[in-house]
């Protein structure tokens, strides 16, 4: 084991939780979703091993039935984001055009309009942001894409982490590791309080004397 | 398809005494270079314009006809083929993209080469192999309204692009509108494009602080889309075309113009600094 995944483990362990990220990355979509007066807005995650985008948070349409849902990484207008880097806007799509279908077919929902941007962290495009129909009386303007750009880079630093939490999470559960049995004992140590945790913490010290 | 005659046997970095008559230019520059002498009356006839993309759907009516359509397919240990494509379009976005160089230049020929639709993790390899494909076909104009991120593929892409630029196959590629750093747009040898927010398709301006050297329609633009569609559309990758288009316009009527003296034309037309556009 690497000393980052170590540190990253124990660090995740005491300092975190997947849930607390995935409640950054749905308070991120309610926020676009707010703030553009959208119907919907979604972030969706790239899932390197099975080269699809997932479904992560969920705000208004689509909210009680997505997440976890999963599109193809490369087709699609989501695909072309992810693997152009280009953010897109369109508006007005015309009824019967083929569109935004998959998300579609999941919903039951058809957006006549969607903003998608990808969700960048050095260097690497961990996934995309969705705002599905803003109030098409509005002309979009560049501002607005500089803004849909700033809530790319937050919902990107919120993947991140959330994905990093993951894979402190899959070394915490490889119980086999001595990198994982440090990081529970400091997960649990976390939890305590009071004089089992003073007295925790005066046994860890002797631990560390003993060892140094 | 042709190759284009610019590979010329070495040394080209010299010139021997009383040679330099060869260097004549084969169209006299006017003192005032103006839009109606760039593209006054051109259609793109006769412009090979390759959009490298998701795809194009084929006979869409704001896109008509296709020259040829090819897909770059990466199998495993990134084994990279090229193959006809009946496909059309995975996304949309490529179809759009040959709408608007359509509109700008009817005459011109729309090759598609489909670099979408290979995964995620094949995408920059397909993206890479697709490039250098298109400079091999010698293709007049390549509009790449896309990008990678990845360092990796820098070198790789920036050499695609300089071997374009020698061979005279135009490379106009999208900017990024986000702060990250991405390519092949950084490269000098490339056209590289962003959007204003005017609404008529010919008006570009020329960016004195690069990296992006050009400004073109890209906010809400009426686009092709799938299903013989439209839409109203945003982004650089929209702008992208408009200068393709009008590249294509500029080679139409002087198709014995090399990357560099295109992009003076298109300098000097710019719409600040031509100002008036005839």
């Amino acid at each position: 084991m690497t000393d980052d995944r170590l540190r990253a483990a124990v660090a995740t362990g005491v300092l975190a939780s997947e849930d607390a990220h995935r409640a950054l990355l749905q308070a991120t979509v309610e926020v676009a979703r707010a703030i553009f007066r959208a119907k919907a807005s979604s972030v969706l995650l790239y899932d390197e091993v099975t080269d699809e985008l997932v479904f992560e948070a969920v705000a208004g349409e689509g909210s009680e039935t997505l997440v976890g849902e999963r599109l193809p990484s490369s087709t699609g207008i989501g695909g072309w984001v992810l693997v152009t880097r280009q953010p897109i806007v369109l508006d007005d799509v015309s009824k019967d055009a083929r569109f935004a279908e998959d998300a579609a077919k999941k919903t039951g929902y058809l957006p006549k309009g969607l903003m998608c941007v990808p969700l960048i962290h050095e260097e690497e495009p961990l996934g995309v942001l969705y705002v599905l129909d803003r109030p098409q009386e509005i002309r979009f303007s560049l501002e607005e894409m500089e803004l849909l750009g700033l809530f790319g880079n937050q919902a990107a630093i919120a993947l991140d982490l959330l994905r990093k939490a993951r894979r402190a999470r899959a070394v915490l559960d490889d119980a086999g590791t001595d990198a994982a049995l440090l990081a529970r004992v400091a997960e649990n140590l976390e939890g305590l309080d009071g004089e089992r945790r003073a007295a925790g913490v005066d046994l860890l010290r002797s631990l560390e004397a003993l060892f140094s | 398809m042709a190759e284009p005659a610019t590979e010329r046997p070495l040394p080209a970095w010299s010139r021997p005494a009383g040679s330099t008559e060869s260097l004549a230019l084969p169209t006299e520059w006017p003192g005032r270079v103006t839009r109606e002498w760039a593209w006054g009356g051109s259609t793109g006839k006769g412009v090979r314009v390759c959009i490298l993309d998701s795809g194009i759907e084929a006979a869409h009516p704001l896109v008509g006809e296709l020259a040829g359509a090819v897909a770059v397919e990466v199998g495993d240990d990134d084994e990279v083929s090229v193959v006809e494509d009946a496909e059309g379009d995975l996304c949309g976005h490529g179809t759009a993209c040959a709408g608007i160089v359509r509109s700008l230049a009817p005459d011109c020929e729309l090759f598609s080469v489909r670099v979408l639709g290979a995964g995620f993790t094949g995408s920059g390899t397909a993206l890479l192999e697709g490039l250098r494909w298109a400079v091999d076909q010698g293709f007049h104009v390549i509009n790449m309204s896309l990008s990678t991120t990845k360092s990796k593929f820098a070198g790789l892409l920036h050499e695609a692009a300089d071997r374009a630029y020698f061979r005279r196959s135009v490379l106009v590629a999208s900017a990024h509108n986000m702060p990250v750093e991405s390519y092949p747009w950084r490269f000098s040898s490339v056209i590289s494009v962003g959007s204003h927010e005017e609404r008529e398709a010919e008006t570009f301006f020329y960016n004195p602080s690069p990296p992006v050297e050009f400004f073109a329609r890209g906010v809400d633009v009426e686009v092709a889309w799938l299903g013989g569609a439209r839409a109203r559309s945003t982004g650089n990758s929209f702008a992208t075309p408009h200068m393709s288009g009008i590249c294509a316009l500029i080679l139409g009527k002087h198709p014995e113009l090399t990357p560099f003296q295109l992009k003076s034309a298109l300098y000097l037309t710019a719409t600040n600094v031509e100002g008036l556009g005839d």
